[in-house]
């Protein structure tokens, strides 16, 4: 029985595959905010569920924080550290989380 | 360019596949993947999670020393009072069900060559990636005295939560009121850069209600309060007032617990309840394995996989790293790095290559009294110039005030990473 086991000195060299990496930009993005809002966006004690949120609900939310015509604590902080076509994938792939 | 090899030519079916059996977690290794993670902290536990999370047909065998984890996040309310050990230990029992193996045992040495790693009682368990996350240990040799006062019990530094936890409560509550508890703070860098005000908060909160004419003096090798100083301040003036007194410039080089002494280099001070910190770096198995590249003390590692800059093959996460600029070493930045690794050792196994622009985003909450909370808030994003992890400009801070409202997010926040973390 073999198995291909990426050899990490070839790697260096590697080209980019780049849109295997694209589809799990959002999944990447989505991961830092799970510390406060659960794993997937979802179980999590006293903050809100971000699981099966819709698209544009995230976004209008999250810009809301940013601009600082929602109140909030810290999320004004964090979400200006977010690009706008980073929301849209975060967003995208909460809304398609299990609730 | 992806290179075969058989698996069985290294695979050692050795005393830890002996163990996984035994644990009722008895695999077909020679079909699949398998990545070891040294140390169940916030690091690696979570890279052994996320990592079945997102690729379950890759084998995951978590190495851990202790049969629970003791979360240093919230210990220092165990001090106060305001919350118990029973709070802040948690099962790893959780992790079972994303297939996580936990193999409780001690790793000793890592041969990358071989790509192995030896552990205590379980002989020999072999990886196709490892990820090692043991934390800090404690640089004892740089304050005279140090080790002998500790095996005593005398001078303690409850800087990994866990038995030095409840000495020091015990100290704590056995110290006559009218003494006076002194904290010591190492050098940045060390763990937790808003750790030991807090603690003084805690401290002091305990002392208000129980023991009104002692004092917290604090003697730090900083020049100053190395995070959040203006919040913390307020609290120590409003809430604690006279209580708390700073003394910056003020590094530990000796103790001795005969006298009931700390010596700094500018002075001796004398206390009732001498809480040592004592300088950290990687721990113990970082240095065994090779991967201390900076200082003597820290392991540096491309931030974009977090792959050891010292040896391929090999992941290294958490407090024992080489800090990115402006990332301290917490549980948060553990749990997010760890996500960072998580994705890159899947696509690496994978044969694609890791995501180019990582980003993660890191919230210390301190507690300044039993209920009320203070944050600093910093997002870091992949610098295509560095070649490192940097602050996004303009995101970030900290609270405008202390307030209740975070203490509760703060009580959260624990509990949802500690979730996060551990399934
Ligand atoms: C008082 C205090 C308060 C804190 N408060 C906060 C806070 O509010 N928020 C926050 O984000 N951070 C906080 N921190 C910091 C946080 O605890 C650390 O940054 C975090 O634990 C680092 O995670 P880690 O995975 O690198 O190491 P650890 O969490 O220390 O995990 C390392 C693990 O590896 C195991 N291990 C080590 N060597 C071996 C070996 N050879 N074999 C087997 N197992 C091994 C250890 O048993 C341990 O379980 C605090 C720290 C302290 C001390
Ligand atoms: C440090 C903890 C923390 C992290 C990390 C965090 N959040 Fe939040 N989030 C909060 C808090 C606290 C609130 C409530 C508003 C406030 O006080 O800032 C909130 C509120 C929200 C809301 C509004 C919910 C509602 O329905 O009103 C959204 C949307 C949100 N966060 C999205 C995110 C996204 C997306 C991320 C990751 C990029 C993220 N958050 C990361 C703490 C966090």
């Amino acid at each position: 029985m073999r198995i291909a086991i990426v050899c990490a000195a070839a790697l260096a060299v590697a080209p980019m595959a780049a849109s295997a990496q694209q589809q799990n930009a959002g999944r990447d993005l989505a991961a830092s905010c799970a510390m406060c809002h659960g794993t997937n966006g979802r179980g999590a004690v006293g903050y809100e569920p971000l699981a099966g949120m819709a698209k544009q609900d995230l976004v209008r939310k999250f810009t809301e924080f940013r601009s600082g015509a929602k109140p909030a604590t810290v999320m004004h902080q964090i979400s200006k550290g977010y690009t706008d076509p980073q929301v849209q994938l975060i967003a995208e792939y909460f809304a398609a989380q299990k609730r | 360019m992806n290179r075969t090899f058989d698996r069985r030519d290294f695979l050692k079916l050795g005393g830890a596949a002996a163990a996984l059996a035994a644990a009722g977690c008895a695999t077909t290794p020679q079909t699949r993947a398998r990545v070891v993670v040294i140390g169940g902290g916030f690091g690696g536990a979570t890279a052994a999670k996320y990592i079945r999370l997102w690729d379950p047909a890759i084998e995951v065998v978590l190495v851990e020393r202790a049969n629970l984890f003791t979360s240093c996040p919230i210990s220092n309310l165990v001090l106060g009072g305001s919350k118990t050990m029973e709070d802040i230990r948690h099962s790893y029992d959780g992790l079972r069900k994303y297939g996580v193996q936990i193999v409780f045992d001690e790793a000793l040495a890592v041969d990358a060559a071989k790509r192995s790693v030896r552990l205590e009682r379980g002989g020999a368990l072999s990886y196709d990636r490892l990820i090692v996350a043991p934390g800090i240990d404690f640089m004892y040799d740089q304050i005279a005295g140090y080790d002998a006062a500790m095996k005593t019990g005398r001078v303690l530094h409850g800087w990994k939560a866990g038995a030095q936890t409840v000495g020091l409560r015990k100290q704590l509550m056995q110290m006559k009121d009218g003494g006076v508890y002194v904290l010591s703070v190492p050098l940045a860098p060390y763990r937790c850069p808003p750790g030991p005000y807090e603690r003084a908060c805690q401290v002091a909160s305990y002392f208000k209600k129980a023991k009104p004419r002692s004092k917290v003096l604090i003697v730090d090798a900083n020049p100053d309060v190395t995070s959040k100083g203006p919040l913390f301040k307020k609290a120590w003036a409003e809430l604690y007032k006279g209580m708390i007194e700073f003394r910056g410039n003020a590094k530990a080089i000796g103790v001795d617990p005969k006298t009931n002494t700390v010596k700094l280099e500018v002075e001796d001070v004398k206390g009732d309840v001498l809480n040592v910190i004592p300088p950290q770096r990687a721990g113990d198995l970082a240095v065994k394995a090779g991967l201390i590249t900076a200082n003597n003390r820290w392991c540096g590692v491309d931030w974009l996989t977090t792959e050891s800059t010292a040896v391929k093959g090999v992941h290294v996460l958490g407090d024992a790293t080489l800090s990115a600029p402006g990332m301290p070493k917490s549980g948060a930045m553990a749990n997010q790095q760890a996500k960072i690794c998580a994705s890159a050792v899947v696509a690496l196994l994978n044969g694609r290559a890791p995501n180019p622009e990582p980003k993660i985003a890191n919230t210390c909450y301190s507690y300044v009294s039993a209920d009320e909370a203070i944050h600093v808030a910093s997002v870091h994003t992949w610098n295509a110039q560095q070649k490192t992890l940097t602050t996004v400009p303009g995101a970030g801070g900290v609270s405008s005030a202390r307030n209740a409202l975070e203490g509760s997010y703060a009580w959260a926040w624990a509990v949802n990473i500690w979730q996060d973390t551990l399934g």
